[in-house]
């Protein structure tokens, strides 16, 4: 069963701010609220990779996403008109996000879960050191000819992609 | 040291660090005189009455550098454990390094161009 | 009990041995190391400030604080004291949560780097394996804590100020890391005290100037110090973002300003210029923290001078400085600097293994790095050069013009 080590106590931490901060993103009717619930809760996540041995994720968790991707959303907020006022958390589609989120739930249950502790999964029991890959290796791996080189130059792609994007959408064109 | 102790001290020392900066304040909070009136808790904008939402819509200038500054950040971070594990990579690598860092130069060059980088 | 030597490293296995639990034991060893290391910052920001003032003041040919105990040490304990029993005012129409919090965050975020900054061979908070990113994520929660004080003030002018520092500060982020990048390709580590180690035989300072003058500027603007202080432009700002703050919540805004000057030094000295490298380190661990702190003095103090000597930029020049200066050229010097090494290293031109440490064996590597460095830098201040002249004929020809037809508001 479950022993309450450290570790366990740091992840139910962990889970009660991802999860807490989650349900604040939700129920929040001010915007920048929100964003600042969001915070919280990949500070969570953050966490959790740290939990499962992975410090640089966890490091890329918090540059990225609250330190790159929460300060555009707080750009965005104030970019919209008096969207830090909403009266009401559920709008018409209410019913639309349920459904989509029910179904990310069966992804993830089915996808993810299933293959690790489904019948004849992955063994649970495994000691998780022989998983642990380090920084180096990601790197080594991710220039390999062999391993992950054209994934790495495509996601380059990708972002330059986004960036031209992004300029078209957000620039006027009036001038 | 394992990689967990490693980080039960940063939890240690985040758990800590909060104390720190909210001593003071309490200890303020304890001291300070509380008088207030509503003109004390007026905004302080120009000495005159605020008009006006503070709340309002922004530059779009600040977003599309957010949004610049975001695509970059996720680039340098592929860099890193490229940049980490140079040492054991022969020229090959150092080609694939070379693209990447050109797509990214690519994409700098691109904003220039089409004027996402002024200060309007 | 022969592990009982020196208490402060081995103090886990002495109270283990002394019959305390183990699981106790190691929290309490991290407890006091935590206490340890942030006692620093904390104890230090009293002494950066007054020797800010002090510069300052000597700059502006004043005396500076001189009354409140020798030399006007106490000055800022008696700062101290009056901040805390001021009264302190939330404006009616903030956001008080948020605004409560905001200079929590801020402190917060700036003590927190500490946790990673090697004082000596053996005095280190903690040494993550991937150190490095830490502080630079670490960084990053800072500019959050200004978004939110100036957004929760619910004020105009702390607003602007707030979207202007954050701006600045995501902006010089990119050029920062860029050229963290190079140390990192050179020493193989996101480690600081590896980085340090990888120093011991020539410091990186020398090996790599431009990367290390990239970091210094971006380092510079990310502290929002003179000449990128637009956070606080009191002609135009107010005071920036936290115009609504009063008492201590002001107070811990400062002192996390002053703490960060310095803290931002300790990064460059511990990346750059050796941190705790030293004659006779080896020997005498304790010797590092006179290095240490010395090497960070040597650039502190300049980085004070210029803080009271420069004037402030215009946001788009800052603006366009990073995005059409820094951010090119540190790009350019990441790929430089990684054929340069792979040439080095293909030539052998690297220290043989077991000599890293050795100054002559590094000498040939600093050689080739340098030289690339070199023709860099003559490069980049031609292309400053022609541009200074062109922009500078351009204004003189608009300035001829508008001499030879004034403007219809002049001459009656």
């Amino acid at each position: 069963m479950i022993e309450l080590g450290p570790q366990s106590v740091a992840f139910l931490f962990f889970s009660v701010f991802a999860l807490g901060g989650a349900l604040g993103v939700v129920t929040s009717r001010n915007l920048m609220h929100g964003a600042l619930y969001l915070i919280l809760s990949l500070f969570g996540v953050a966490g959790f990779f740290v939990l499962l041995s992975a410090p640089f994720l966890a490091a890329v968790q918090v540059l990225v996403y609250i330190g790159a991707i929460a300060i555009l959303f707080i750009f965005a907020v104030m970019l919209t008109r008096g969207m830090t006022r909403l009266t009401e958390t559920l709008n018409r589609q209410w019913w639309l996000s349920a459904v989509v989120s029910l179904m990310l739930l069966a992804v993830l249950l089915v996808g993810v879960i299933l293959p690790v502790w489904g019948e004849g999964g992955t063994n649970p029991n495994m000691p998780s050191t022989d998983l642990v890959a380090t920084t180096v290796d990601l790197g080594v791996a991710l220039v390999d000819g062999d391993q992950y080189v054209l994934p790495f130059l495509v996601s380059s792609l990708l972002l330059t992609a986004a960036m031209i994007g992004a300029i078209v959408v957000a620039r006027d064109d009036t001038e | 040291m394992n990689l967990i102790n490693e980080w039960a001290f940063i939890g240690v020392f985040l758990a800590v660090a909060w104390v720190l900066p909210v001593l003071p304040l309490v200890v303020s909070w304890v001291f300070r005189p509380r008088k207030p009136n509503a003109l004390k808790l007026a905004t302080y904008e120009s000495g005159v009455e605020t008009v006006g939402d503070t709340w309002v819509q922004f530059k779009v200038q600040y977003y599309i550098y957010g949004l610049v500054f975001l695509i970059f950040d996720v680039e340098l971070i592929f860099l890193f454990p490229w940049a980490l594990a140079y040492n054991q990579l022969d020229f090959f690598a150092f080609g694939a390094g070379l693209l990447f860092i050109f797509l990214l130069a690519d994409a700098l060059i691109y904003a220039w161009r089409k004027n996402a980088l002024e200060w309007t | 009990m022969e592990q009982c030597i020196n208490v402060i490293e081995t103090l886990a296995p002495c109270l283990v041995a002394s019959g305390t639990d183990p699981g106790l034991a190691q929290f309490i060893s991290i407890l006091l190391g935590v206490l340890l290391v942030t006692i620093f910052p904390l104890g230090g920001v009293i002494i950066f400030i007054w020797i800010e003032r002090k510069i300052a003041a000597r700059v502006q040919d004043r005396v500076g604080p001189n009354r409140v105990g020798p030399y006007g040490l106490f000055q800022n304990v008696a700062d101290a004291l009056k901040l805390i029993t001021k009264e302190d005012i939330t404006p009616a129409a903030a956001d008080r949560l948020i605004y409560n919090f905001a200079p929590i965050v801020a402190t917060l975020s700036v003590i927190m780097i500490w946790a990673v900054i090697p004082f000596s061979p053996v005095h280190i908070g903690v040494d993550l394996s991937i150190g490095v990113l830490y502080f630079v994520a670490i960084g990053s929660i800072g500019t959050l804590a200004f978004m939110m004080a100036g957004w929760a003030s619910n004020n105009k002018y702390a607003l602007l100020g707030a979207f202007r520092v954050v701006a600045q500060l995501v902006s010089y982020e990119i050029p920062m890391v860029l050229a963290l990048l190079v140390p990192v390709l050179i020493a193989g580590t996101l480690s600081m005290q590896e980085m340090v180690q990888a120093q011991l035989g020539m410091w990186f300072v020398v090996m790599m100037p431009l990367s290390a003058l990239i970091f210094y500027i971006s380092n510079l603007a990310e502290t929002g110090r003179a000449p990128f202080d637009l956070l606080e432009a009191e002609s135009e700002l107010v005071a920036g973002y936290n115009i609504e703050y009063s008492g201590m919540k002001f107070g811990l805004f400062m002192a996390s300003e002053f703490i960060h000057a310095f803290t931002a030094n300790a990064l460059f000295v511990v990346i750059f210029m050796g941190g705790w490298a030293g004659p006779g380190v080896e020997q005498f661990p304790a010797l590092g923290f006179v290095y240490f702190l010395g090497k960070t003095m040597l650039i502190y103090i300049p980085s004070l001078i210029l803080r009271a000597t420069v004037p402030r930029v215009r946001i788009d020049q800052m603006m366009n400085f990073n995005w059409k200066f820094l951010v090119p050229l540190s790009i350019i010097n990441v790929l430089v600097m990684a054929f340069l090494f792979k040439v080095a290293q293909v030539l052998s031109l690297t220290p043989p293994p077991g000599l890293e440490t050795d100054f002559i064996a590094n000498l040939p590597l600093t050689a080739v790095l340098l030289a690339g460095n070199i023709v860099m830098i003559i490069g980049v201040l031609t292309v400053l050069r022609n541009t200074g002249r062109r922009e500078r004929l351009e204004a003189e020809a608009r300035r001829a013009d508008d001499v030879r037809a004034p403007a219809p508001t002049m001459g009656r």
